[in-house]
């Protein structure tokens, strides 16, 4: 065991080291001068250019400057925002938050529809919940989700004005950000309503950003369960005599889940990426929305440090799908 | 003599050729079929759009700011599904807009499909230090959202309709070069690959005429699903305001241009978001229909 998770992690090795050298690059492959586009467009004199040239030291050879970049992120400093003068991580760390409550709950809607959905799809094959499911997931996995979410505002905000329009909470709320979710933080203050408001502001998003992981889900789920379904092993607990619901909820569903988990922990990344759009869509003030503005602003130590850190992420999260599913399923860690 | 070993070879029944074989199982997919339908549709559309649209896509109608679509009080048949903030007939533009999405697709695929099949081949036929550098790097960008690396792509080259291009062709690249080595590694142990390499073909040979056929099924559903995914991210990047900029009127360029109109001009964003959406769902339907078609464990 400790063997397999020492291979796991000693390949994210190589990736790690990509992803630092990619946001690296980043600043050095924009045309122009390197100093001139983190002074923005207000210009600067040549003697501060020279100043700053070799403050920040782009009169060293690039592999030195490589190496001294290393050396910042390896001791945490990814620079500061050319814009808000903040520390990149104390902003990706105010913000992130956001992006996971989300996100939790984008997979939480996901995966209670999706499996559900699945199920009664391999369940009742080639019937009409068959085709109309799978029909619907072509639809979701289809999605431009920043149009769907377009489409919703104008649907449920302002047609029949059920949910808000943009943003965590209602502006009369003020929630001393404690854990940073504010569903939590929300529930557990003095103010009545913030917690209802919260929610409000939560159920378009989280609808938006879940319908294409819920489509995945829905199918993968389904065509898992028909290849189980299909086992000896299942016809023997049929043949024993067992109530149908049960075959169905544990013994096919159990190992039908294998694929369709590991399916969900792989979806990390473009979680994120759908996170991009539904929180420029929603105005959601979490790093999706952070980094769109920084290109917007041409801010790019915010660009640097947010493509590293959510690239870090990611690669934490499916190292860690990957080790618990060594630890589920044993035969992955043999032949491994 | 090798004539004379076919015919005796040769069953009472020939076996279909296998485009004939492909088509049979492809067209029993009515929704493959449906796909297709809508993509030959598409095609008319972009090479017709200046035939076929009733306006200029980029004229502007003084006297005919923000019109709803005709079946609406206020709409005509002139301008059939109404005009954006600035007189522009949607329907023209949405026509018009055919040619951006299908050329963003079309090159991105043949950019991504060519560039990983290629660098698949290499990673496959020379293992150790190359395969390990092509891969890690396929690894890394897999690992960054791909929405998150097009915009950084965006970012180092400006926004426009060919750096976006190049942006999302990175962005699908490595699922053709993991495709492209797996295949190749599984290939290469076999008895046709070794005997064409005792009978002295060069490694060049041995990649593009000898192996190469036998990665295509594989090669050409991540194609047709890599159509709906180039134009899904493009269109996205647009609504960013990163990708085809305008007054051009890709899709995505469309929705950003309209979505602070949403409240006074529903079919301004309505329209171009069902076009994206039909599109990208013609083309997942016609990679599931190949798929199915060209997958043998699903033939038997």
């Amino acid at each position: 065991m400790f063997r397999f998770v020492l291979t796991r992690v000693s390949l994210v090795i190589p990736t790690f080291i990509g992803v630092t050298l990619l946001a690296f690059l980043l600043v050095h492959l924009i045309p122009g001068d390197p100093i001139e586009t983190l002074a923005g467009e207000r210009g600067i004199d040549p003697v501060r250019h020279a100043q700053l040239r070799a403050e920040y030291g782009f009169d060293k050879p690039l592999i030195v400057q490589y190496g001294v970049y290393v050396w910042h992120v390896v001791n945490g400093d990814l620079g500061i925002s050319v814009i808000t003068h903040q520390r990149v991580t104390e902003e990706f760390a105010a913000l992130f938050p956001a992006t996971v409550e989300l996100s939790i709950c984008a997979v939480l809607f996901a995966v209670l529809l999706g499996l559900p959905a699945g199920i009664i799809a391999a369940v009742r094959r080639n019937t009409i919940f068959d085709h109309g499911i799978m029909a619907t997931s072509l639809t979701g996995y289809s999605m431009p989700i920043f149009w769907w979410g377009l489409l919703l505002i104008l649907l449920f905000s302002n047609v029949l004005e059920l949910t808000p329009v943009s943003g965590r909470i209602d502006a009369a709320y003020f929630i001393e950000p404690s854990t940073g979710f504010l569903l939590i933080d929300s529930w557990f203050s003095e103010d009545e309503g913030a917690f209802a408001s919260a929610v409000a502001h939560l159920i378009l998003p989280t609808i938006v950003l879940g319908t294409v992981p819920l489509a995945i889900i829905a199918r993968m789920t389904r065509s898992a369960m028909l290849e189980v379904l299909g086992e000896d092993y299942i016809r023997t607990a049929r043949a024993k005599g067992l109530a149908p619901i049960w075959v169905v909820s544990v013994h096919a569903l159990r190992n039908a889940l294998i694929p369709v988990v590991t399916v969900i922990g792989l979806q990390v990344g473009a979680l994120f990426a759908g996170a991009i759009l539904t929180e420029t869509v929603f105005a959601w003030p979490g790093v999706g929305k952070w980094l769109v503005e920084a290109i917007n602003r041409r801010d790019y130590p915010v660009l640097q440090g947010g493509v590293l850190m959510l690239g870090s992420v990611v690669m934490a999260v499916n190292l860690l799908v990957d080790i618990l599913y060594g630890v589920i399923n044993p035969r992955i860690r043999r032949t491994s | 003599m090798t004539a004379e070993t076919q015919s005796l070879a040769q069953p009472e029944t020939a076996p279909p050729h296998p485009l004939v074989e492909f088509w049979r199982y492809f067209a029993q997919n009515k929704g493959a079929l449906a796909g297709l339908g809508v993509i030959l549709a598409l095609i008319a559309l972009a090479a017709l759009a200046d035939a076929i649209s009733p306006h200029s896509p980029i004229v502007t109608h003084d006297d005919a700011f923000l019109r709803p679509p005709f079946w609406e009080e206020g709409g005509s048949f002139l301008y059939p599904l109404g005009t954006d903030a600035i007189g522009r007939d949607v329907l023209s533009r949405l026509i018009h807009g055919t040619r951006f999405s299908l050329f963003i697709g079309v090159v991105v695929v043949a950019l991504s499909l060519t560039a990983g099949t290629l660098l698949g081949l290499v990673a496959g036929f020379f293992r150790g230090f190359t395969e390990i550098a092509i891969m890690r790097l396929m690894d890394t960008l897999l690992t960054l959202p791909s929405l998150l690396l097009a915009l950084v792509v965006v970012a180092i080259l400006g926004p426009g309709l060919v750096n976006a291009v190049f942006a999302v062709a990175v962005v699908t690249l490595p699922h053709y070069v993991r495709i492209t080595r797996a295949v190749v590694i599984t290939e290469r142990a076999k008895e046709y690959v070794i005997a064409s390499q005792v009978a002295g073909a060069g490694t060049l040979r041995l990649m593009l005429s000898t192996v190469l056929p036998n990665c295509l099924a594989p090669l050409i559903v991540q194609a047709s699903l890599g159509f709906s995914t180039a134009i899904l991210d493009a269109a996205a990047l647009g609504f960013l305001g990163l990708g085809v900029q305008p007054p051009l009127s890709e899709w995505g360029t469309m929705l950003a241009d309209s979505r602070d109109l949403m409240l006074r001009a529903w079919w301004a964003v309505t329209f171009p978001g069902i076009a994206i959406l039909m599109t990208v769902m013609a083309f997942n339907l016609l990679g599931d229909g190949l798929r199915d078609a060209l997958d043998p464990k699903l033939k038997r």
